[in-house]
């Protein structure tokens, strides 16, 4: 029975290897097409099935979009969080999958994100409030939603080396804990804070075109379509910058350290420096991915932000395939989407997640899409197994 | 290599085929909504009806399914659909839920939201719909302090609750100080606020718990430091619960009393004997006194008395039906049959402010004791 | 910060703190057993824990049990209630320790796939309780399967003793006494017996135990089922102390214990106890300084000051060193 999974997986991989080879082996030219082509269908996606600007519609395309069922969500608000969540697996794929780190607090990073456009942006924080007090602004004023972006950026990086700092000389298995210690610390100190809010959080969030109205043309609240857009591009451009980043001296980097941090440290490569970076380059993807949440929502309470999300966006990475950006992508796209297709389940939906986790990491532990080093990785750690047992 | 494509273009062609059969099969459904003419329509509700918090919300559903199914009994020629949509509370899932209502033309009116987080986060696309929300359960008081006009509440708001509450302490249980605990969520903090407010100077020592624990050592250490002859619990069986056993079993004989979110059959049964003698308040009526068969008529369907928010789940749609029955087809019309709506409910008598809040004149709110692990009606307290 | 209040009463404080850690530290016991074999984090633990507490619960109500019986029946449902836990817990180890990590350990997979599965298999557990068995074992209605279920009282609380202006009940006895006792049965096992021996030998060096005669999975099973024996024996406990459960009470308690675990020094059984009762003292100081909501953030304040001057935890790391 094993043995005739074995095969098959042996099989499929060859059968993934081989088209990946293929692809490879595409004139440039045709591999430029292939990709503008990907990109375009990204764009489209909201539209899935309907053919835009007139009435004909594509059947069958109609059956993955989540409001083909009753009861089933907008699609692209669904789409919307889709696309946030690749952007966090992606910056947590650049602590866990390229440095090799295991961050469980990653929430963390997606709280400061959202509260710092909630708490400069919106007319109602507390934070607005009394600057406004203080400095004598009007009660229309906050900071503008372009300045939060960089305030949301700045306080992730800081909150990430200041994570970093007393606890990358940690162990994996210890640095788990301590990251989840502080995703609780963040959720309970915004939860408790009078500044941050409190349980109730805080509304009246802004997004591009400011603050939340029925006036807004186009980042407004009915349609959700351009805020899907939007965070595609972030996406796209943060794929772009993080691959420069992988294949850069801070990548190899990284590499070096997760295969073996002495040798690499032998070798004139200082870990932690590196490990620092990981940390704050994941963290500022993280807060950049919950501001565009917050943005949308114009609503955040500190218990969105709470462990099980944080497992959730782990797990994104695992499955998906740790290390291969184009696998995370793929997990965080499958966690988030299949959970809103199969709604039918609802009362079961929590125990066939549970299930397909079990079951994916048993038969292929690599996860979907795993990047080559990592399946060899693997590879090799099974045949010291074995060499163990004999 | 050839043949390799022509297997692929067969396989996709296969796909295809097969998707646009299940393609059809799911756009066939969901067109039969609404009854003929001018009567009958489509409802949503939304909240978290799996997941954790679905123990506190399927009531209302129950009690919201239950006032269609008899609508339609009884008039076989004006059919009101209700749609769920499940957020298991989350407010990153109620978000895409409330466009698709509200994209969705056929939807009239929506029940919801069962949370005040989820409520929040939805009512401004609710309202740039200009679609009505009623909701039974989401109880904040900011809920309705801006200028929304869309979200309605068949359920009375925190702060009516909390001056309730500080009148029982002063003129029924002659408290002369009063130790008053919240769970720090929205709802607990808030509730326990209003009371603090309405206490003056009967109130003394405060703790803020947090949700999931169970160990109150330090609380209870708070309280006997304290020394007060009542104590007030903001807050929902999950904590209270293990709260009241554990002050039990301490010795503080104190009166114990909690609000709406411990009018629920698993607050006694989960603080067994420790319970007895401890008093629920609720801006509910008791079973009886409500009139009509709703208690007997849940109970028959569902197998167990409605716990909380049944009733106001019952009410709540039944606002939305009637408009429904009375030709209110358009989303505009909807909003002011609810807005004009004056008749007594299962829960309460159903009046709205402009606000959204029922009229806080004929909030009812009553005080229920735990007699042998039952609740038990014990006095209407009377506001001012 | 209230200071008088803590040191008004600070006995009373760190009595409670004690009783309140050594569902910790029995719990954290588990942790520690199979990280110190296995080098993995047994996610699944705390769901362990949790079917204890229902089985229990089931068993009590099947026979019938009601608030505080006489002091003999009581101590016979307590026995029962003992072996019951400790045989639910075990035997629901043994299933996640077959079904879930025995294919990875053959490919000598990495902890992260092992944390993944194990989240997966704690969901699962979660949601099988929260879907049928809660309401199986209490005899409720599918509906109310997610709400809090109480459990009949075995003994009525009592001071027995005072010191130093601390009121000390018969149940704190009881708990801080009995993990006590339980983690000088564990220590004694592993350093004394033969089975110990195998269990030191696989966790100093797994290769060198398999050339000496130890049979590896035998002693992985052996530990998985000493963790659940120790979670059931929690689980007593806890229904005896607190009175209620929920399908989802494993999740809260099992991170405390890995906190704890990990204060005390992962792969030390006298580091899980150390790191329990510390961890409940912290939180009642914490909570009584300045609200309850605080307390789990000053757990983990001091957690990672701990972790920054000691990075293996207060005693270090080692099952197989202690006294090897």
């Amino acid at each position: 029975m094993t043995e005739a999974l074995r095969q098959f997986n042996e099989r499929r991989r060859h059968a993934f290897g081989g088209m990946a080879d293929r692809w490879r082996a595409l004139p440039r030219w045709q591999r430029w097409l292939g990709v503008l082509a990907g990109i375009a269908f990204l764009y489209y996606l909201p539209f899935l099935g309907d053919i835009p600007g007139t009435n004909l519609i594509i059947p069958g395309l109609d059956w993955f979009r989540t409001d083909s069922i009753a009861g089933g969500s907008n699609w692209a608000g669904v789409l919307f969080v889709c696309a946030l969540y690749v952007l966090v697996a992606i910056g947590l794929n650049v602590v866990i999958g390229l440095a090799g780190l295991l961050d469980l607090g990653y929430v963390g990073f997606y709280a400061v994100g959202a509260y710092s456009v909630a708490l400069f942006g919106s007319t109602q924080s507390p934070v607005v409030q009394s600057m406004q007090r203080q400095f004598g602004l009007s009660e229309e004023w906050a900071v503008a939603w372009a300045v939060c972006i960089p305030i949301a950026l700045a306080f992730s990086l800081v909150a990430g080396v200041l994570l970093g700092w007393p606890t990358l000389r940690l162990r994996g298995d210890y640095l788990a804990i301590v990251t989840l210690g502080f995703g609780e610390i963040i959720r309970i100190v915004a939860k408790n804070s009078g500044w941050a809010g409190q349980a109730q959080g805080v509304a009246g969030i802004p997004g591009p075109e400011g603050p939340p109205s029925a006036d807004n043309t186009v980042f407004g609240l009915l349609k959700i379509e351009p805020w899907y857009w939007l965070a595609l591009t972030v996406v796209l451009l943060m794929v772009l910058l993080v691959r420069r980043l992988e294949h850069s001296r801070v990548g190899r980097s990284w590499l070096a350290i997760r295969e073996d941090e002495d040798a690499a440290a032998v070798m004139g490569v200082y870990p932690f420096k590196f490990k620092l970076w990981a940390f704050a380059i994941g963290a500022a993807l993280g807060g950049l991915s919950g501001l565009l949440f917050a943005s949308r929502s114009t609503f955040i309470q500190p218990e969105t932000f709470n462990v099980q999300l944080s497992i959730l966006f782990v797990a994104m990475v695992v499955v998906g395939g740790s290390g291969n950006m184009a696998g995370v992508a793929l997990g965080a796209f499958l966690l988030a989407y299949l959970p809103e297709r199969f709604r039918d389940f609802s009362e079961y939906r929590v125990l066939a997640f549970g299930l397909a986790l079990v079951l994916i990491m048993l038969l292929r532990p690599q996860g979907l899409l795993p990047s080559r080093r990592r399946t060899r990785e693997l590879q090799d750690r099974a045949k010291e197994a074995a060499v163990n047992v004999a | 290599m050839r043949r390799k494509y022509v297997r692929a273009l067969g396989a996709v062609g296969l796909a295809a085929a097969l998707f646009a059969a299940a393609g059809c099969q799911a756009s066939d459904e969901g067109n039969d909504a609404g009854g003929d003419g001018n009567c009958g329509g489509k409802l949503a509700i939304f909240g978290a009806f799996s997941g954790p918090n679905s123990g506190l919300v399927i009531p209302s559903l129950n009690g919201a399914k239950l006032a269609v199914r008899q609508h339609n009994e009884a008039n076989a020629d004006c059919q009101v659909t209700l749609q769920e949509f499940d957020t298991q509370g989350d407010p990153t899932q109620a978000t895409p839920v409330a466009n698709q209502v509200v994209g969705d033309e056929s939807f009239l009116g929506v029940i919801g939201g069962a949370f005040s987080g989820e409520t929040k986060a939805t009512m401004d696309v609710y309202e740039a719909a200009g679609m009505v929300m009623v909701s039974p359960s989401a109880t904040a008081i900011e809920l309705t302090a801006g200028d929304n006009k869309a979200f309605h509440r068949v359920v009375g708001n925190d702060a009516t609750q909390g001056a309730a509450a500080a009148v029982y302490f002063r003129d029924v249980a002659k408290a002369k100080k009063v130790f008053v605990i919240n769970d720090g969520t929205t709802y607990g903090a808030g509730i326990a606020g209003e009371l603090t407010k309405a206490l003056g100077d009967l109130a003394g020592g405060t703790d803020q718990v947090q949700e999931k624990q169970v160990n109150f050592a330090a609380t209870i250490s708070k309280i006997k430091a304290a020394a007060p002859d009542a104590v007030a619990y903001g807050g929902y069986t999950n904590e209270a619960a293990p709260l009241l056993k554990q002050m039990r079993e301490a010795g503080i004989t104190a009166t114990f009393l909690g609000f709406d979110g411990l009018y629920d059959p698993a607050f006694p049964s989960g603080a067994g004997a420790g319970a007895n003698g401890a008093i629920v308040t609720c801006p509910c009526l008791p079973p009886d006194k409500a009139g009509g068969t709703f208690s007997a008529d849940y109970e028959k369907e569902y197998g167990s008395p409605p716990g909380s928010y049944g009733a106001e789940g019952f009410d709540a749609a039944k606002v939305l039906i009637e408009g429904l029955a009375e030709g209110k087809t358009t989303r505009k019309d909807l909003l002011e049959w609810v807005d004009a709506y004056d008749k007594e409910g299962v829960s309460k008598y159903l009046k709205f402010d402009p606000t959204g809040d029922v009229d806080k004149s004929r909030v009812v709110i009553w005080a229920y004791e735990i007699k042998d692990g039952a609740i038990t009606a014990q006095q209407e307290i009377k506001l001012s | 910060m209230n200071f008088d209040a803590l040191f008004g009463n600070l006995a009373q404080h760190t009595v409670d703190g004690l009783s309140k850690g050594a569902i910790y530290a029995l719990v954290a016991l588990g942790y520690t057993l199979v990280y110190g074999v296995l080098r993995l984090i047994n996610f699944a633990h705390s769901e362990i824990f949790m079917v204890g507490t229902f089985a229990i619960l089931g068993t009590w109500s099947l026979l019938g049990i009601t608030d505080t019986p006489s002091i003999g029946m009581a101590i016979v449902y307590l026995l029962i209630g003992l072996l019951v836990g400790a045989a639910a817990s075990g035997a629901t180890a043994l299933t996640v320790e077959r079904v879930a990590y025995r294919r990875l350990r053959r490919m000598n997979a990495p902890p992260l796939i092992f944390l993944i599965t194990a989240i997966g298999v704690s969901l699962v557990l979660v949601e099988i309780y929260a879907l049928w068995m809660a309401g199986f074992f209490s005899g409720r209605g599918f509906s109310e399967n997610r709400l809090v279920i109480g459990i009949p009282a075995m003994l009525k609380q009592e001071t027995v003793i005072s010191v130093a202006g601390a009121n000390i009940t018969n149940v704190q006895i009881i708990m801080v006494v009995s993990a006590l006792v339980m983690l000088y049965g564990l220590d004694q096992f592993i350093n004394r017996t033969r089975y110990g021996r195998g269990v030191r030998a696989v966790a100093q060096n797994p290769d060198t135990a398999a050339l000496m005669g130890v049979h590896q999975d035998r002693v992985i099973m052996l530990v998985f089922v000493l963790g659940g024996l120790m979670a059931g024996a929690a689980a007593l406990l806890w229904n005896m102390r607190y009175g209620i459960t929920k399908f989802d009470i494993g999740f809260v308690i099992g991170l405390k214990a890995f906190t704890a675990a990990v204060l005390g020094g992962i792969g030390n059984l006298r580091g899980a106890l150390l790191g329990g009762l510390l961890l409940g003292v912290i939180e009642v100081y914490a909570a009584t300084l300045t609200r309850s909501t605080w307390e789990d953030v000053a757990a983990f304040v001091v957690l990672v000051v701990v972790l920054i001057f000691r990075p293996t935890g207060l005693l270090g790391e080692s099952l197989g060193k202690a006294r090897a």
